[in-house]
């Protein structure tokens, strides 16, 4: 198996993965940075959405060799003690049900009001369309997006 | 109905009651009732926290010598919130502060718990009595250790916030007192709490586990990993009615990762061929190849790699064969009654308007997000397993009576689950994991693939309803439900739902066929797809009728009062009251032009519910704008967490009703990922308004009731806004059916 060289959480990491591995697995299996989360494989629910280089995107579908020299951000990196902005949020609107889609939702909305910081109802919406919440706590979703943008104005 | 007592009970801890509950998920399961506490020390259920010097007060209840607190949490989570409600509830009874409170999660211990199940929004419902009890127990005991040490009687001893004080004004923390208290006898009757007293119970409290949701900390059963853990992944027949015949694994042993490729089913089989157990129902009668590896993924590639051949043992079911069926059934004569008040042939023959109507619903998969997975290391010592399961008593006894092993030597840890739905009520997942792990000798995770986990489910049947109804002398005479399903028929409570007891001539009738197709519990099982059917059909009724829809249902209701008819679930004061609180709040008529509403009310899992929805058009399509929802579950324990399960129950029904589509060709699901799978999303989401009854009744259920009234109230907003009535779900399968040419609503 190839050797990779990665940047995780600002740390520099090598991981020995086929070359085929998706990116979530890597940090699931091999870095141990398990709040990415396994939803579909198929880039269709964004539960293992991560950042790279800055941006939002679909570890599930992400290749290793598609990501070498590139800056990745987990759940885990988002801040030292969960104080980002939006994950004060997320707690002080008491977003989760179940809990399982959230580090991906989370991953989304702070990528998304870096780009975007002030953003409209309907702009929060569609970004986060591509989320998909089975216990259905979109209200929640919706409501603690508008108050991260809030409290990082 | 009467108002719960809340005052002095008495408690016999030695009375262990047994009770078979068909409310929970529609399992023919005995369940134990919520075992009140078992207070003598324990030592063996408690987590080790080490870092404090606790004392096991009991199974619930750890007390440090510093005064901090840690309640064991019973019940699997599954989303609905009983990590934090259940301690909250001991917690007001301990008499301690909320903050000073650590919340575990128990382990399945059945010495100690009992019904550590969730399913059919009972948890709360019936732990209710013994949480209170087991609270009240260790602060009574307390309170006598500390009166026993100042030498005055405990009358004399007040509690608050986790000290006790005597009427000199000396006073005396938990932690000063729980060696002493824990010694104590138990006593037989402990006071209980007045509601207007509560501090906890009723107020705001957040998540338990929101800090590790929010830093991604791992906590379900996908997170767990243990020494020497290996991956698999289980390649399954694709079709239901095909039998695994021969596999090639040359191809998936050469991937890398990949450390063996086995075969499994015979202790499953073997499982099969005893006699039937609950547990059994779902276990495929077939072999499966189960590719065993170093990571996941190299297991998914594996198994994607292995070269299988598949055999017939039954019919390759197709959805319109199966429709056939169903209406085949629902012209015949096939029935198995449920209950039959009156004659409603007589009611129809007399009747001088008839109303009769067929309404149609697909499979569903549960698609709860995080995918089936269980952890088994399976040694000659012991069985431990670990992750999210609804039912881990029934898994674990399963297990042992599947490697025929004493199910004491079974120690199952409950994850944190990402999402039941009703699918973690079936253990298979935990049987396989364990059949591999006794295979392999070796601990081992089975993961789930999206696709394996829609292909592979215990689905919400396919149902057909039809209901007739005559109407005579402008009053509705005779009621008669039919039910065709595909391999099981609603539960015995749910004829004895409304409208029974408020029309004198009724009846509800089923019927079924057997089919390969798996099937089970879905979140609100019956009433998730019943509500829809039978609120719209009292809106026709009423349409037909030329008679106000809610004053019908007031009506029906008024009728209903006063029976003495001890099978009839709902109470029609109770409903009387959700209906009117609906409308006042939903501005139910008075709406401004353009916003068309739709109504709903209903009952189930003992909660009492009205709906409102409100469509606009836009560009020509009705759109759910917002959905007004007044719940009576008596007492809220915790009203933050209780308006998120209202809030994910609304769009949830919503959701499904709209969307949700799953069907078979030649056995095979014709979905297997979210591609071709729609679930609801945050564009199509609605408002959500939401009211509590306020009142000192016993809690009921609240993780399934305001699911069933959302596709009704969608239903009758869309034929307020269209004109159109629908009979069939998915109500967007075909977009065009509600094109309208309507201009779109400004403003």
């Amino acid at each position: 198996m190839p050797t990779y060289q990665l940047k995780v959480n600002g740390k520099e990491t090598t991981v020995e993965a086929s070359d085929d591995s998706p990116v979530l697995w890597v940090l699931r299996d091999h870095l141990n940075l398990v709040g990415t989360k396994f939803g579909c494989g198929i880039a269709q629910c964004g539960a293992c959405t991560i950042h790279l280089d800055g941006s939002a995107v679909r570890s599930c579908s992400l290749t290793m060799a598609s990501v070498e020299g590139k800056s990745i951000t987990t759940i885990e990196g988002l801040s030292d003690d969960g104080s980002h902005p939006v994950q004060e949020a997320w707690k002080e609107v008491d977003v989760p049900q179940c809990g399982y889609c959230q580090a991906g939702q989370i991953m989304t909305a702070s990528a998304f009001l870096e780009q975007n910081p002030n953003p409209s109802s309907e702009e929060i919406k569609t970004a986060m369309h591509g989320n998909i919440c089975r216990c259905a706590s979109y209200t929640r979703i919706h409501k603690a997006v508008a108050k991260a943008a809030k409290n990082m104005a | 109905m009467s108002i719960t007592e809340n005052k002095t009970t008495a408690f016999n801890r030695r009375s262990f009651l047994k009770t078979s509950s068909l409310a929970s998920g529609g399992l023919l399961i005995g369940f134990n009732l919520f075992q009140a506490c078992k207070p003598e020390v324990v030592k063996e259920a408690a987590v080790d926290l080490a870092k404090l010097d606790y004392k096991d007060f009991n199974a619930f209840i750890k007390i440090a010598k510093n005064g901090a607190v840690t309640i064991f949490s019973p019940n699997p989570e599954i989303g609905q919130g009983v990590k934090t409600s259940m301690p909250m509830i001991i917690a007001e009874e301990l008499e301690v502060p909320w903050e000073m409170v650590h919340v575990e999660q128990g382990i399945l211990d059945t010495e100690h718990y009992t019904r550590q199940v969730a399913g059919g929004s009972q948890s709360i419902r019936h732990g209710w009595d013994a949480l209170r009890q087991t609270g009240a127990t260790a602060r009574q005991m307390l309170v006598n250790a500390a009166a026993a040490r100042w030498g005055v009687d405990p009358s004399e001893c007040t509690v608050k916030d986790g000290v006790v004080s005597n009427t000199k004004g000396e006073t005396l923390g938990y932690g000063d007192l729980v060696e002493e208290a824990a010694q104590l006898e138990v006593p037989e009757e402990v006071a209980l709490k007045e509601p207007k007293d509560y501090t906890i119970i009723g107020t705001d409290r957040v998540n338990v586990d929101i800090d590790g949701i929010v830093t991604g900390k791992p906590m379900f059963g996908l997170d767990y990993k243990a020494e020497g853990m290996v991956y698999a992944s289980v390649l399954r027949p694709p079709a239901f009615g095909q039998k695994l015949d021969t596999f090639d694994a040359t191809e998936a042993k050469a991937v890398p990762g990949v450390i063996d490729v086995i075969r499994i089913g015979e202790k499953a089989n073997a499982l099969l061929n005893q006699e039937a157990k609950n547990w059994t129902a779902i276990l495929s009668n077939s072999d499966k190849v189960v590719v065993v590896a170093k990571d996941t993924w190299s297991a998914i590639k594996g198994k994607n790699a292995v070269k299988a051949t598949w055999i017939s043992d039954s019919p390759l079911e197709s959805t319109e064969m199966q429709d056939e069926k169903l209406m085949g059934l629902l012209n015949g004569k096939a029935f198995m009654n449920l209950r039959k008040d009156g004659d409603v042939e007589k009611a129809f023959a007399q009747a001088d308007k008839i109303l009769e109507r067929t309404y149609e619903s697909p499979f569903l998969p549960h698609n709860c997000m995080e995918p089936m997975n269980f952890f088994a290391n399976v040694t000659a010592e012991r069985i431990h397993l670990v992750g999210p399961v609804q039912t881990p008593e029934f898994a674990a006894m399963g297990v042992a009576d599947m490697l025929g092993r004493d199910v004491k030597q079974v120690h199952l840890e409950m994850t944190r689950m990402g999402g039941g739905f009703g699918r973690r009520l079936y253990g298979d997942f935990v049987f396989e994991a364990a059949e591999i792990s006794n295979a392999l000798q070796k601990p081992v995770k089975v993961v789930s693939t999206r696709e394996d986990d829609m292909t592979t489910g215990v689905y919400r049947p396919a149902i057909k309803y039809r209901i007739k109804a005559s109407v005579k002398d402008g009053a509705i005479t005779g009621y008669h439900l039919k039910e065709a399903a595909i391999n099981s028929n609603m539960y015995g409570l749910i004829p004895n739902f409304f409208p029974a007891g408020a029309i004198e001539n009724y009846q509800v009738d089923v019927a079924n066929y057997r089919s390969n197709i798996t099937t089970g519990a879905w979140r609100a099982p019956y009433t998730n797809f019943l509500a829809y059917a039978e609120q719209s059909f009292f809106d026709e009724l009423a349409e037909m009728m030329e008679v106000d829809k809610i004053q019908m249902r007031l009506d029906l209701l008024e009728k209903a009062k006063g029976h003495n008819d001890e099978r009839i679930q709902y109470s029609p004061e109770r409903m009387q009251e959700v209906i009117k609180t609906a409308v006042a709040k939903s501005g139910w008529g008075k709406q401004p032009e353009g916003v068309y509403q739709g109504f709903v009310s209903y009952y189930c899992h003992n909660s009492h519910v009205a709906e409102v929805a409100n469509v606009q058009i836009e560009d020509g399509m009705p759109v759910v704008k917002k959905v007004t929802c007044v719940v009576d579950c008596g007492i809220v324990v915790n009203p933050l967490g209780a308006k998120n399960q209202v809030e994910g129950g609304v769009i949830d029904g919503i959701g499904h009703s709209m969307y949700g589509n799953f069907g078979f060709e030649d056995g095979m699901p014709t979905a297997m990922n979210y591609d071709r799978y729609r679930l609801i999303r945050m564009k199509e989401v609605p408002e959500v308004e939401t009211h509590f009854i306020q009142n000192e009744l016993s809690p009921t259920g609240l993780g399934e009731p305001t699911l069933p009234p959302a596709g009704g109230a969608v239903a009758n907003a869309l034929k307020a806004a269209t004109g159109k009535r629908i009979y069939k779900q998915p109500f967007m399968e075909d977009p065009a059916f509600w094109k309208t040419t309507e201009k779109p609503i400004l403003g």
